[in-house]
């Protein structure tokens, strides 16, 4: 892996003796000087070649986790919610905590590709597609949990504001039911997000396709785009207004999951500043899982060219600002514990360090969320992926022990002593957790098997030669001193 | 229009060799007053529309339409049944208004949804799509569209079609491979 260079670009090096002040050169975003063809052939042969001997033992595996996860799932809702640990006091344990993992991994999918996108940061065209991808594995992983601790699945519909015979309805005041609108309206906008996204590439793969059933399947869902500009107009607007859309969308959900909590009355959880250590906190977690995902698939694909040194630095840098966001959010709570004066409030922050789970929070919080990414303060680390790596896998596991630490640790020691306990986990509850990895890397395996994983449309308007006004070299354009073109 | 061989004429192309060519061409076909004619490129060219005489798109007229139906929906669903049909006094909170507030979530997440549907399949039906036929496929070189291809058509059924002049502005504007596009 070439990760730990840079590149100058020639810009820089020459012609710089001259005394018309330049603007400042940037580092390209895809490097080597890579041509529209070759950005084609690059990435639809990841899907046109044969699969690697490596895919078909990874998705093996993952399908075995997986199938092992919908067994536990399956048994659970055979036999029913006491197969897993759950039990007074602590009555949202691990399948809350997964959820809400799993929901603000998703998070940093949308931020590249709607946030980023508002505010111009071309670099996210490398790697919007995956991750957007990786979101809408997440929310499925995410959905399986509160789906399935309401113990009788089958009457999940009751969830939805539909007209039944009963007369009964649901209680538009409560935020679990925000929660149902917000995670079904977040998973349907990201996937009409990513879909359009990828038309212009289905029809690249359509009108490459060789066998027949290829070029139908691709075809029809390309519906018969033709590149034409007639219809960029429309769709540059609608992709423009989805990511409009999609940015205070991606806000709310985690506002609104993390108002599961703060509405509530147990000590820890009932604070104003969780929306935004939440939202914080799941771009956080986000950032490190797009990472974990493209550091590999990257090196695998030979994908240097595209997702160069350049993005790692860049999403180590959201990695650095968004954990900083979450520690100041982590030391403000135990200033405010002690500044209100509340003895449950004061207790519960003792308990967290010094309680029986302590080490969770010196180690996931503390060491994993906080002191970790400190490394990324240092070019040479953000250049190395190896410690890229090492932290994003600090911060995976630290966000997750940071679920567990605000949920299970607000609950198990609660106003009355007499009914503290502690929770602990069945194998139904592990193997679960286990098998929606499972889940998630089986999607994501068959995505990079059966689409293009980089946005080819959107890298190609990042090349020069893109821009209209770009002079290639048969056509004699001539920048004079001055700077101005002259043909 | 036909050819000698009987084939209808859809219209004549032709293939630029950059995004900048075909930019400077367009502005040359829509100066010389041409109405149905289009570019195809892999990627969107920034300011073609305005090298094309395009205006800007109206699609986001029927975004607001969506968002609002969306607004008016989760204003009926919430008001509905928490008002009317299944009223609830839970956590102290009555039926008033000092308590709507509540009621904003869900109101912002089905205007979201409800825009981002309207923004979805307006895109689909304002361009014409699903449209899996088209004459311009019958042209072998256009499968280079979505790779690295920059194409102009001006179609027949412009009024101010004409075959020599079309090809004849073609030509002068830097087309490559100019070729009669047949209708089937």
């Amino acid at each position: 892996m070439n990760g730990a260079t840079t590149t100058v670009p020639d810009v820089i090096r020459g012609e710089a003796s001259s005394s018309v002040e330049k603007p400042l050169s940037r580092v390209p975003l895809v490097l080597n000087k890579r041509n529209f063809s070759w950005i084609t052939e690059r990435i639809t042969g990841v899907i046109e070649g044969p699969a690697p001997r490596w895919w078909w033992v990874s998705f093996a595996v993952s399908t075995m986790v997986a199938a092992i996860g919908l067994f536990c799932l399956g048994y659970q809702i055979s036999t029913g919610v006491g197969t897993w640990g759950l039990n007074h006091p602590v009555g949202w344990a691990w399948d809350i905590t997964n959820f809400v993992f799993w929901i603000g991994i998703g998070h940093a999918g949308t931020l590249i590709s709607a946030i980023l996108f508002l505010l111009r940061q071309k670099w996210r065209t490398s790697i919007n597609r995956a991750a957007e991808a990786m979101t809408l594995f997440a929310v499925i992983c995410a959905a399986i949990f509160p789906g399935v601790h309401v113990g009788r699945v089958w009457m999940a519909w009751f969830m939805a504001p539909l007209p039944n015979n009963y007369g009964i309805w649901p209680n538009f005041r409560s935020p679990l039911l925000w929660d149902v609108f917000a995670v079904s309206t977040y998973f349907s906008v990201s996937v009409l997000f990513w879909y359009t996204g990828l038309i212009p590439d289905l029809a690249t793969l359509r009108d490459r396709a060789t066998s027949k059933i290829k070029k139908l399947l691709y075809g029809i869902f390309a519906v018969g785009w033709r590149g034409s500009n007639r219809n960029w107009r429309h769709y540059e607007m609608a992709y423009l207004l989805l990511a409009g859309l999609s940015t205070p969308l991606v806000l709310s959900v985690h506002s609104v999951v993390s108002f599961d909590f703060a509405t509530s009355v147990i000590p820890t959880w009932h604070s104003t500043i969780f929306p935004p250590y939440f939202v914080a906190g799941a771009i956080f977690g986000g950032f490190a899982m797009v990472l974990t995902l493209l550091i590999p698939a990257r090196a695998i694909y030979k994908l240097h060219d595209v997702i160069t040194p350049q993005h790692v630095d860049k999403m180590a840098k959201i990695i650095l600002l968004t954990g900083s966001i979450v520690s100041y959010a982590y030391a403000m709570e135990f200033f405010v514990a002690w500044y209100s004066g509340n003895q449950y409030e004061k207790y519960a922050f003792y308990n967290r360090i010094l309680g029986p789970y302590w080490w969770y929070w010196w180690v996931g919080m503390l060491f994993c969320n906080f002191l970790a990414p400190q490394l990324f303060w240092f070019k040479r680390f953000r250049f190395n992926v190896y410690v890229v790596y090492f932290v994003c896998m600090c911060v995976n596991a630290g966000m997750w022990f940071e679920r567990f630490i605000i949920i299970v640790g607000g609950l198990h020691r609660d106003f009355l002593p007499s009914s503290w306990g502690m929770f602990h986990p069945t194998w139904v509850d592990i193997w679960t957790f286990v098998g929606t990895f499972g889940i998630f890397l089986s999607l994501f395996l068959l995505f990079i098997r059966f689409l293009p994983m980089i946005a080819m449309s959107e890298v190609k308007i990042v090349l020069p030669e893109a821009d209209p006004h770009h002079a290639s070299p048969g056509e004699h354009h001539v920048v004079a001193a001055g700077g101005k073109e002259r043909t | 229009m036909r050819t000698p061989s009987g084939n209808r004429v859809y219209g004549i192309g032709a293939e630029y060799p950059s995004a900048a060519s075909l930019y400077e061409a367009a502005k040359r076909v829509r100066d010389a007053g041409f109405k149905r004619w289009d570019v195809h490129s892999p990627f969107p060219i920034h300011g073609m529309d305005d090298a094309m005489g395009l205006g800007k798109s109206w699609l986001s007229a029927a975004v607001l339409i969506g968002g609002c139906t969306g607004l008016l929906t989760a204003a009926l669903l919430t008001f509905g049944p928490s008002w009317f049909i299944y009223p609830l006094v839970v956590h102290g909170k009555p039926i008033d208004w000092k308590t709507v507030p509540a009621f904003f979530p869900i109101m912002f997440e089905l205007t979201v949804l409800f825009s981002a549907f309207t923004a979805f399949f307006a895109m689909l039906i304002m361009n014409g799509l699903p449209r899996w036929y088209h004459p311009i496929f019958n042209w072998d070189r256009f499968s280079r569209a979505t790779n690295d291809g920059f194409f102009l058509v001006i179609e027949a059924r412009d009024p101010r079609f004409t075959e020599g002049e079309a090809q004849q502005l073609l030509e002068q504007s830097g087309g490559r491979h100019i070729t009669v596009v047949h209708e089937d």
